[in-house]
């Protein structure tokens, strides 16, 4: 066994997912958490590190009852528990705390309380160089690079709408999935505009849920109730707060940086990786981030995905709770992409891959703002 | 028909002389005195080098389309659908902008279509660079 290692030891989305009228942004936070202690077999007073994202660690910890000697307030879009995970698995090998609770909750649907999607500030360079021309929310920006990449791969919005496609097959097999139906690529195509050339059925869903992950050294892991999922590597960058400054807008540098550096931490190649979840808060992610993470060359994903290798009975299934795109997405995603690797890793997933030993969640922040990638396994490292 | 306002940028002191610059009908960059780099939107130091010795210049106000989406849902001072663009500018960098005097359809805009600069007056102290069809 590696020397320093650490597992998550406790995972748990919320009892409800989709639409949950009856708790705030902090209740969500706090059903998670308690689903996810109980989960491990933990107490407040078990917990000595805390780390979450759209509320604050103090927030949190006042809340739950928690007395941490360590905290993570890394708040950078919906791949901050990603980061949070790597970060907490340092701070832990290093001694500055032993049992790390990352949470997550999103009232997105209900808006019973909380925002965690603020504009720009004023005076900020987004809010001087963007926001003037109209852009409004995620659907107007994270969307812009796509027309690009299709004319510099020649891909059509069909192999785009595809994605959607097979997303929904696999969230037709997950009971909690907020869209089950069958859908086709015309479905997508005639679905409502928002903001050419994405329709509706390419933008993912706005619900309420959280999610949250109890973390612990390896070499405890045995002492908790459920079967261990170990974190072999883990990478973490950022680009430009602007999509309009991201320097490619056929390929993310943040994902690139952070994949390569997960991988190279886990010591794995793309063919040991058994399943994969990629952030789809839009379907050209999946698209971008096959090819950044390597699994495909630039501009050969979308036929990767439309040869039905990611697909249901394929290689290298992708995104198996259904996505952001059928599953749910409350408005920072990242925290669902983990709670499905560890499912899949413990064995438990509704759309369970069989035999899997390593997942990887790679996560997305902003618009292209920010990344973080981990590579789970069930097997002791 | 568009409702509410526009939002319009609160110009600090790092980026003041480019809305000065927009408004007086100049499209305003930066290039480090060191490295020659080229750079938009503006700070007081070259992000490739560091160096804090940069100059102001007028860019040619030519550019080229490189993305957009256009937006069909309602926004505060737009009507849709209207295109939201990113455009290469001949020096480099590249910027968000509107296209107008051209038709907000895939069919009319068309990526590497060569653009120009049109400064468009909002208020007395903002005027929003945006572009036009070179040709038009």
């Amino acid at each position: 066994m590696k020397k320093k290692s650490v597992a998550v030891v406790g995972a748990a989305e919320t009892t409800e997912m989709g639409s949950i009228p009856g708790l705030s942004q902090i209740g969500l936070h706090a059903d998670a958490a308690l689903n996810a202690m109980a989960d491990a077999g933990l107490k407040p007073a078990d917990i000595d590190g805390i780390a979450t994202a759209g509320e604050t660690p103090v927030t949190l910890a006042h809340y739950l009852g928690i007395t941490p000697t360590w905290v993570d307030a890394t708040a950078i879009g919906g791949c901050s528990f990603m980061i949070h995970v790597r970060n907490a698995a340092a701070a832990i090998n290093e001694g500055l705390c032993r049992t790390v609770l990352i949470t997550h909750g999103e009232s997105g649907k209900s808006r019973v309380s909380g925002s965690t999607r603020p504009n720009p500030a004023r005076g900020s360079l987004g809010a001087q160089f963007e926001v003037p021309f109209g852009v409004l929310g995620p659907p107007t920006m994270f969307t812009i690079p796509l027309l690009r990449y299709l004319k510099t791969y020649g891909v059509t919005q069909e192999q785009v709408a595809m994605v959607a496609v097979i997303q929904r097959e696999w969230a037709a097999k997950n009971p909690r999935a907020s869209f089950k139906d069958p859908i086709t690529v015309d479905d997508v195509l005639n679905s409502r505009m928002i903001a050419y050339p994405f329709r509706l059925l390419m933008c993912c869903l706005v619900t309420d849920g959280g999610g949250a992950l109890v973390l612990a050294s390896a070499n405890r892991a045995r002492d908790f109730p459920a079967k261990p999922v170990y974190i072999l590597g883990t990478g973490a960058s950022v680009e430009s707060p602007m999509v309009s400054q991201m320097e490619d807008f056929t390929s993310s540098r943040a994902f690139r940086v952070s994949g390569r550096k997960a991988f190279a931490e886990a010591g794995i190649e793309h063919k040991n990786v058994d399943h994969l979840m990629i952030y789809d808060a839009f379907a050209h992610l999946p698209i971008y981030g096959l090819e950044d993470l390597g699994f495909c060359k630039p501009g050969e994903a979308a036929s990767f995905i439309g040869e039905r290798r990611t697909a249901p009975g394929g290689k290298l299934p992708l995104n198996t709770n259904g996505g952001g795109l059928s599953y749910m997405h409350s408005g920072m995603y990242g925290m669902y992409a983990l709670q499905e690797s560890v499912r899949q890793m413990r064995g438990i997933a509704p759309a369970q891959v069989p035999g899997a030993k390593i997942s990887v969640a790679h996560g997305v922040g902003g618009m292209f703002a920010a990344s973080g990638t981990i590579v789970f396994s069930n097997e002791q490292p | 028909m568009s409702q509410g306002q526009r939002p319009l940028p609160d110009p600090t002191p790092e980026t003041r002389h480019f809305w000065e610059g927009t408004r007086a009908g100049e499209l305003r960059l930066q290039r480090c005195d060191d490295c020659r780099h080229a750079y938009f939107p503006p700070r007081p130091f070259c992000p490739k080098c560091a160096s804090r010795k940069v100059s102001i210049f007028n860019a040619s106000g030519r550019a080229t389309l490189y993305s957009y989406v256009i937006h069909h849902r309602p926004a505060p001072g737009f009507t849709p659908p209207y295109a939201i663009a990113v455009v290469e500018l001949a020096e480099g960098p590249r910027m968000m902008t509107n296209i107008i005097d051209c038709p907000q359809t895939p069919e009319a805009l068309v990526l590497d279509m060569a653009l120009k600069v049109a400064f468009e007056r909002q208020t007395d102290d903002i005027t929003l660079p945006m572009f036009k069809p070179a040709g038009a």
